[in-house]
């Protein structure tokens, strides 16, 4: 078998039944076997979505994504979403093409370091030089990348090992049974010392919180984790990546902390006493100022990478393991000790967040009559319009953020977005992917509009593809985030941030790529244009709604500010004064 | 270069893959981290080699380090080797001016440490010495007066004492 079939039948063996990628030069042998392969491949317009495309799939699916495209500038178009997966721990698997082994090294055409630039960013990488070692690195690949802390793995294949015309590009197809890594064993089983430690902590604490992260996720945890918190009675707070790991209907639930968390997410952490950190990371965007936050908890950390347990805040109790199996052992080490009867009562402590719920809710002004719409309103209104388990991917920017804050959340693996990275643009592959996966389920991109304008050409590759996501863009004719920022902390003044509501004009340019388009100003029709939207299931559809363009993301902690310094919304505030 | 307080030897266990090198010296460099002297070779076990690095622990804490280093697939045991529990070993070869007038002292400086000369001209020596680092440190001091050109220190290998207990690292905790 020629190396090139051999790389598609290892894929095929590892159940792969889509490819996100683009040929080229170095990659092309391998393009041809894929003509006889079941497995799908979906042709983007770029390799950068490509890569967002895969991690859309792994996101919706858990399953690992597979992205393929060739060497040199394609490598490169494809560093962003391999540093998105990296710092996100999406399972995916990268194939590049690389020129052949002769010419490595000589500067030749669409030639880079691949392996050199993408080793930072990836969970491992290598450079395959013989065809007969391909099956092995695949299963490598794959294991490497699902197991563990997940991530993206990259394969770089040279030419001359998949090359049809070369007799040493053919071998004997054997698949391994098994991986020869004596360097990688994670440690999917936590301590039973540090289980009884952690109990014993959780029964005595007065004002607990669950602070879940996307380990939870990753780790298929969202079930156990429901039944530990209703257990122990204990409010859960979902950040960024966790979002629809804990219902957000809950009544546990407490909604996202961080920068632009909810009040009540955030301040429940700054005064709780024991701080269950479950597949979480102290990110700066949650943290704010690492010294200031959560002064009063004792710590139990829970990740299944060992490094980061004491990078950011030293834990009182430190568990490695997987969440799930964590959580699990947890509520077995519960019931030894006699149940939840016995542990400290968080009436009071559950009273006082319900009255910040009740004093601080996510609120907004609506638009007074003339004005563009709030992007906040056209949220809720897609948001009612739409199945409950509808998938929702974002971009980065005010509309994440909105997004995250209005949406609701009860099911997990329904929110994509680029939390780690902030890549602008990650929406419209990422619906893709997630669509490509899940072709009966809807699948809405909520976009702004500078991201909508670094990745939308992928509304092509959608509608080409017969795989029709639909988009909700949010246009405020502003990179909003910026614009935010320059206002409260740059004196208003504004650099290069002004976009325009008017050019391009989006519905013209959505309807070239063959998407179905509709444009909304009046906050009376957006429930009707929604529901058209909702009803187009052959093509892509883009809403563009225009917005306000000054309206701000609140509440919000400013970067580096403890998180005790909170800015709530405008109107809010007067009566924080007076409390 | 022996180092204080801050400076801890790890002896890193990889396989001997193409690379390798290049991974753990990326992962020091993006995490900040600072190498104070490392040495790499092949064991006596073809699949692996064995990178003793001397590490800052000033610019991140040593647990950090071993369990970054730890994700590195390619990695497959670390030791932290203190010094009472290890036996360690280091050449420096320098060459040295040494005139007539001073060749004399030079000589003796090396006889008194068992060194050994290695190249002779009209007016330098190439020396050389192995032994612990902190010999190598006192010698490096003394030639100091001499007036250096030029002077390479290998740095530092290390493998446990017999019979000593040595932490195995682990990832975990």
């Amino acid at each position: 078998m020629n190396g090139g079939q051999a790389l598609l039948k290892s894929l095929e063996i590892e159940g792969v039944e889509v490819i996100f990628g683009y040929p080229g030069g170095a990659i092309l042998p391998v393009y041809d076997p894929i003509i006889d392969s079941n497995i799908r491949h979906v042709l983007v317009r770029h390799e950068q979505g490509a890569g967002h495309m895969a991690e859309g799939y792994a996101h919706a699916t858990g399953k690992p994504g597979v992205c393929m495209v060739t060497s040199g500038p394609a490598a490169t178009n494809i560093v962003t979403p391999l540093a998105d997966a990296y710092l996100d721990s999406v399972p995916m698997v990268c194939i590049t093409g690389q020129v052949a082994l002769a010419a490595i090294g000589t500067d030749a055409f669409q030639e880079c370091d691949t392996t050199g630039i993408t080793r930072s960013i990836t969970k491992h990488n290598v450079l395959v030089t013989r065809a007969e070692d391909i099956p092995a690195a695949v299963k490598e690949a794959f294991h490497i990348a699902t197991t563990g802390r997940p991530g993206p793995v990259l394969i770089d294949i040279p030419k001359n090992i998949v090359d049809l015309n070369n007799p040493d590009a053919y071998f004997d197809f054997t698949y391994p049974d098994d991986v020869d890594l004596p360097g990688y064993n994670p440690t999917i089983t936590p301590d039973p010392a540090a289980i009884e430690a952690a109990v014993a902590l959780m029964s005595a604490a007065e004002r607990p919180v669950l602070y879940v992260g996307g380990g939870v996720l990753k780790a298929r945890g969202a079930e156990v984790l429901r039944r530990l918190a209703e257990s122990a009675n204990i409010p859960v707070v979902t950040t960024l990546m966790a979002r629809g790991a804990f219902p957000d209907s809950h009544e546990l639930c407490l909604g996202m902390p961080g920068m632009h968390g909810n009040y009540t997410a955030v301040t429940a952490i700054q005064r709780c006493d024991l701080l269950l950190a479950m597949g979480s990371r102290f990110d700066d965007r949650v943290t704010g100022k690492v010294g200031a936050f959560a002064p009063d908890a004792k710590v139990i950390h829970v990740d299944i990478d060992p490094a980061e347990h004491g990078k950011v805040r030293r834990p009182e109790v430190s568990i490695v393991g997987d969440c799930r199996v964590v959580m699990e052992a947890v509520l077995d080490r519960i019931e030894v000790v006699g149940g939840t009867s016995t542990f400290a009562d968080h009436t009071d402590w559950r009273q006082q967040l319900s009255g910040w719920q009740e004093k601080y809710p996510l609120t907004y002004e609506p638009a007074a009559p003339g004005e563009y719409l709030k992007p906040q309103f056209a949220l809720e209104k897609l948001r009612d319009a739409c199945p409950a388990d509808t998938i929702v991917a974002s971009g980065v920017g005010q509309h994440q953020m909105w997004a995250s804050q209005y949406w609701t959340f009860d099911h997990p693996y329904t929110w994509l977005n680029s939390g780690g990275l902030g890549t602008m643009g990650f929406s419209i592959p990422a619906a893709i992917g997630a669509k490509a996966a899940f072709p009966d389920r809807m699948v809405w991109a909520v976009d702004g509009d500078g991201c909508f304008q670094m990745t939308a050409q992928e509304l092509i590759t959608a509608a080409v593809e017969k795989i029709p996501i639909k988009v909700a863009l949010l246009n405020n004719a502003y990179l909003g985030m910026v614009r935010q920022w320059q206002e409260l902390f740059y004196d208003e003044r504004y650099s290069q941030v002004h976009f325009g509501h008017e050019l391009p004009d989006y519905v013209k340019w959505a309807e070239s790529m063959g998407c179905v388009a509709f444009r909304v100003e009046d906050p009376d029709e957006v429930e009707v244009t929604i529901a058209k939207a909702n009803e187009v299931n052959d093509r892509p559809v883009v809403v563009e709604f225009r917005c306000h363009s000054e309206e701000n993301v609140y509440p919000m902690v400013p970067a580096g500010g403890s998180n005790d310094d909170i800015i709530v919304h405008p109107s809010q505030r007067d009566e924080e004064a007076s409390s | 270069m022996t180092g204080g307080p801050a400076h801890r030897t790890i002896v890193v266990l990889v396989e001997d893959k193409a690379g390798v090198l290049a991974r753990v010296a990326d992962l020091f460099a993006r995490r900040g981290y600072n190498i104070v002297s490392l040495a790499v070779a092949p064991t006596n076990d073809t699949r692996f080699s064995r990178i003793t690095i001397v590490v800052d622990i000033e610019s991140a804490p040593l647990d950090q380090i071993v369990k970054q280093l730890f994700k590195l697939i390619n990695v497959v045991e670390i030791a932290e080797l203190a010094p009472a529990d290890a036996v360690e070993r280091e050449l420096l070869i320098a060459t040295v001016e040494a005139p007539k007038e001073s060749r004399n002292q030079v000589v003796e400086i090396v006889d008194i440490f068992e060194g050994k000369i290695l190249a002779v001209s009209a007016d330098r020596l190439t020396v050389s010495l192995d032994g612990r680092p902190s010999k190598l440190d006192d010698f490096e001091v003394l030639l100091g007066d001499y007036s250096i050109v030029d002077l390479q220190r290998s740095g530092r290998i290390a493998l446990p004492k017999i019979g000593r207990e040595v932490p195995r690292l682990r990832a975990v905790g």
